[in-house]
């Protein structure tokens, strides 16, 4: 999933403070899972606004909505009705939600209300880390399932560098090498002789150095 | 090994001498005066004199910069190369520059990472690896030619060398990851800094036995402890550095004026060892921030004067 993190309050304030009608916009998708967008934090992030307004003494309407997506248009379509009601929307979707609103309409300022950090899984309630960086040709088949694109802090693709300890990366005693666990992955598929073959040169044109990315699909167009 | 570049250093092995190495690191500033006068200190010493790369990833004069003072100063350089800084449009254009001088080493490294550093809040490139740069530096010397597949005008001729760290983790994978050096197309090697000498000799019979030393020239690297402290650090804060609890008694157990003779006693102590050991084709001698001191190193380790060559 898309995992984000929650915005400090006082940098939301100030995107919206001059506003007097504001929708709250959730999403019921990676945001909801990863806990920083869903329904619940759309409750939260209003009522935290409501009471810094009431404190100012001012009156401003705050709504709450949550969508089932906000990257695919029909959801988006379903607040067509209402969106010339406000004149601010903090979207707590990720930066593509955020986006995808700000496109369809046009002429509402669209305010982002999480901080977008990777694609990763949830370890444990309220941990989630990092595991692929969409770079656009996945390697993993050649890494034993682990990527050392997202997981090194060098990217190295022939790894591990000279840094690797104990198991852990040379940036921080808490994060795993990712090629530590790369070898100790291919140990246990008893694949460990893969680990001599060279990993050529990355095409890095199919990574975000490409340029803006798309996938076209002729066979599910209509 | 038949010699393949002009390289100095390439050919002082080549002869089957000892080779010695040593670094200079390049200023947090302008002033040419700081590389020259380290270099004219140990010129007489060493037979290549590597130029670091924004060690430690901390902003300095850069390393190719450093190289043509160098250069200019009839000496031979070696010239570091982190991945972390460049890709690989610059990595080629540096080689180019190099070249262009006639600097005909070059050590492939990933660099440490830049949170180390001044600039923690800067990107990291990462567009190749140690690995591929060493392919690169070859292919461009081998068939002329760039990357991207077009003809290089006067190809750079550069004797290919990389790091290793017999002392990271996990240490199954090290004589793996020589193999893969070695196939990538390196021709020497500068080890880490060695305390623990049965690690590397272990290391280097590994290599032996899958005949990976006849391809490739292993330098072993030491490093001369200024002090008990120093000692501690290193064996406790340097990621990939191993040093046994012995010498940092040794260390602890010298009153603190004489740490710094005892420290160059020790070093000493290792080359002679290593001298006798089936595979060390050379010495690495990074004194940090201490370069006066390897006059003395050379000297007394038996490795003065040093060979010349045609
Ligand atoms: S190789 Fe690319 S696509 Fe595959 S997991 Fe890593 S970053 Fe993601
Ligand atoms: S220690 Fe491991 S994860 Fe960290 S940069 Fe080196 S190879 Fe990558």
């Amino acid at each position: 999933m898309i995992v984000a993190d929650k915005k400090p309050i006082e940098e939301i304030i100030e995107e919206v403070k001059n506003n007097e009608k504001i929708l709250i916009l959730g999403c019921n998708e990676c945001v909801t899972v990863c806990e920083a967008g869903g329904k619940k934090e759309v409750g939260v992030l209003a009522s935290a606004l409501r009471m810094y307004f009431l404190n100012q003494s001012k009156e401003v309407k705050i709504d709450e909505i949550t969508l089932e997506r906000q990257c695919d248009h029909e959801y988006l379509e379903e607040i067509r009705d209402v969106m010339d009601q406000y004149d601010a929307v903090v979207s707590i979707a990720c930066g593509v939600g955020v986006q995808f609103m700000a496109e369809k309409y046009h002429s509402t300022p669209i305010y982002p209300g999480v901080d977008t950090c990777f694609l990763g899984v949830t370890e444990e309630r309220g941990l989630w880390t990092e595991r692929c960086q969409a770079c656009g040709h996945c390697i993993l088949a050649s890494t034993g399932g682990i990527c050392p694109i997202a997981r090194c802090a060098k990217r190295v693709l022939n790894g591990p560098c000279g840094g690797s300890a104990k198991g852990k990366c040379e940036i921080d005693k808490e994060i795993d090498c990712a090629w530590q666990l790369i070898i100790d992955r291919l140990e246990a598929l008893d694949r460990l002789d893969e680990y001599e073959a060279l990993c050529p040169l990355k095409d890095w044109s199919t990574d975000r150095a490409g340029g803006p990315r798309k996938v076209v699909r002729e066979d599910v167009q209509q | 090994m038949k010699v393949k570049t002009p390289s100095k250093l390439e050919k002082i092995l080549a002869a089957g001498h000892y080779a010695v190495t040593s670094e200079v690191g390049p200023p947090r500033g302008s002033d040419p005066e700081n590389i020259t006068k380290k270099a004219e200190m140990i010129k007489d010493y060493v037979d290549a004199i590597n130029v670091t790369d924004n060690q430690t990833s901390v902003t300095r004069m850069c390393s190719l910069a450093a190289c043509i003072r160098l250069k200019l100063m009839g000496l031979e350089p070696v010239l570091q190369m982190v991945t972390r800084d460049r890709n690989r449009i610059a990595l080629q254009s540096d080689i180019l520059g190099a070249a262009s001088y006639d600097i005909h080493n070059i050590l492939c490294l990933s660099g440490d990472h830049q949170s180390f550093g001044d600039c923690a809040q800067g990107q990291n490139v990462h567009d190749l690896d140690s690995m591929q740069l060493i392919q690169t530096a070859r292919y461009m010397r081998d068939e002329g030619k760039f990357l991207g597949g077009g003809d290089i005008g006067r190809p750079p001729n550069m004797f290919v060398g990389a790091a290793a760290n017999p002392f990271a983790d996990p240490f199954e994978i090290r004589v793996p990851r020589l193999a893969k050096k070695v196939a990538a197309g390196v021709e020497f090697i500068q080890s880490q800094c060695i305390y623990n000498m049965e690690k590397f000799e272990l290391w280097l019979k590994m290599s032996g036995d899958r005949g990976l030393l006849d391809n490739v020239y292993i330098l072993a690297g030491v490093t001369p402890f200024k002090s008990a402290g120093m000692a501690r650090y290193m064996k406790n804060r340097v990621p990939g550095i191993e040093v046994p609890d012995e010498l940092v008694k040794r260390m602890a157990d010298t009153p603190k004026e004489k740490q710094p003779e005892e420290g160059i006693n020790i070093c000493i102590e290792q080359i002679e060892h290593l001298k006798g050991v089936e595979g060390v084709h050379g010495f690495h001698v990074m004194a940090i921030e201490w370069e006066e001191m390897v006059p003395e190193i050379v000297e007394r380790s038996g490795l003065y004067p040093r060979p010349t060559v045609e």
